[in-house]
């Protein structure tokens, strides 16, 4: 039982120390055009702006140390309060080193993203999703269509300004023999009585943790 | 009114050639065999008794649906085969979350559908929206789009609940006039 603790342990700071020192390479690679590049609870994290988003990931796919070679994911966060409202999120894995890395890139409202398809074509229908949902417009995309909502839908509905309900919904409409759509009429508005929500306020710490961790 | 002799096509009266005339027919059908029934009973009873439903799952509510189908519940009994095809299809189980990009096809597949034709509305969200009933993207009750029949209450139903909610449906075929009278 020990033995097995102490290996766990070692594996531990095998990753740790994996972790480190491929940040320490970033850094050295991409100095000039990352902001920031470090460890936040086990996972990679590199900042860097709108110009500089291609270089960064064709980078990180093309050197041979680093070998990011998949596109895990690609989406963005709504921050209103922010002036650049929204954050990219590109998730990358490096097959060769079982290892993820996430690049950080604040955008604002109207800017656009250089289209990370010539890099990774995974990014195609991300991209599509990110500009459905956020959008946000990516220069070069082949084909920027909406990829989840309806066809002619308006407004872009994870923006945090986008109403739950939405502004529309569809009725089958006898007369005219179709399926129609009509300003949205509730009959009763919605009502949020989730006062203890792990959405808001979320710990880091979550109830039950100090036990795993053994300091309970 | 009366028998008519075929060849001269006038009444035949009362008498020993009319009783040998009717004698003749009334063996006749006796010696095939015959049934008796109401004409709409029978149509009820054939429609009731082969149901097919057509193959439509959105969401979760079609694992449901699919455990009806296979061997443990078994809709087969019932002679309810699924359909790949509305224009072969009796009933249309609404099975999960419509949502506003799929309600147009929805109602092309129904209106594709040949008359007589019933629809079950299969758990919460195809009943009123369920869970997602403030979303922008769901349609708040497929009832919205096709006229339902039997609505199944349940998240998801079970497939026992499904297989009541058939069973209610052919009864209520059984109970209506297939004959419209004026």
């Amino acid at each position: 039982m020990t033995d097995a603790t102490a290996v766990d342990a070692e594996n531990r700071d095998t990753a740790v120390s994996a972790l480190d020192s491929m940040c320490d390479h970033i850094r050295q690679l991409l100095g000039a055009v990352i902001s920031d590049a470090g460890v936040v609870r086990g996972e990679i994290v590199v900042r860097t702006g709108i110009s500089d988003v291609i270089a960064v990931l064709s980078s990180l796919r093309d050197d041979r140390h680093a070998a990011f070679n998949q596109l895990s994911d690609l989406t963005a966060v709504d921050y209103p309060e922010r002036p650049n409202r929204f954050e990219m999120v590109y998730q990358l894995l490096s097959m060769r080193n079982n290892m993820r890395l996430r690049i950080l890139v604040a955008v604002g409202e109207g800017q656009a993203v250089p289209s990370a398809t010539t890099v990774y074509s995974a990014a195609n229908w991300a991209e599509r999703e990110a500009w459905d949902m956020f959008g946000i417009f990516f220069a070069g995309h082949p084909d920027l269509r909406r990829l989840l909502t309806d066809y002619g839908f308006e407004g872009h509905p994870l923006r945090k300004d986008f109403p739950l309900t939405g502004h529309v919904e569809v009725r089958y409409d006898d007369t005219q023999r179709r399926v129609v759509n009509e300003p949205v009429s509730l009959v009763q508005e919605f009502r949020d009585f989730d006062f203890l929500s792990p959405w808001e306020g979320m710990q880091a710490q979550i109830p039950g943790d100090e036990k795993a961790n053994g300091e309970g | 009114m009366g028998v008519i002799d075929p060849r001269t096509a006038a009444p035949i009266p009362p008498g020993p050639d009319q009783d040998a005339i009717l004698k003749a027919v009334g063996d006749e059908i006796t010696n095939r065999g015959f049934v008796i029934a109401s004409a709409d009973k029978l149509f009820n009873w054939a429609r009731s008794g082969s149901l097919w439903p057509m193959t439509f799952g959105l969401a979760c509510c079609a694992v449901e649906m699919m455990h009806s189908a296979a061997s443990r519940y078994d809709m087969d009994r019932y002679g309810m085969l699924f359909r790949p095809s509305p224009r072969q299809s009796d009933v249309m189980i609404v099975a999960g979350t419509l949502t506003n990009k799929m309600a147009p096809a929805l109602r092309r597949v129904y209106d594709q559908m040949p008359e007589p034709r019933w629809v079950l509305s299969m758990g919460s969200c195809a009943n009123g929206g369920g869970y997602y009933h403030y979303s922008y993207a769901v349609v708040r009750g497929c009832d919205r789009i096709v006229p339902v029949d039997v609505y199944v209450p349940g998240c998801p139903p079970t497939a026992e609940a499904l297989i009541y909610g058939l069973l209610q449906l052919q009864k209520k075929i059984k109970r209506t006039a297939t004959i419209a009278r004026g």
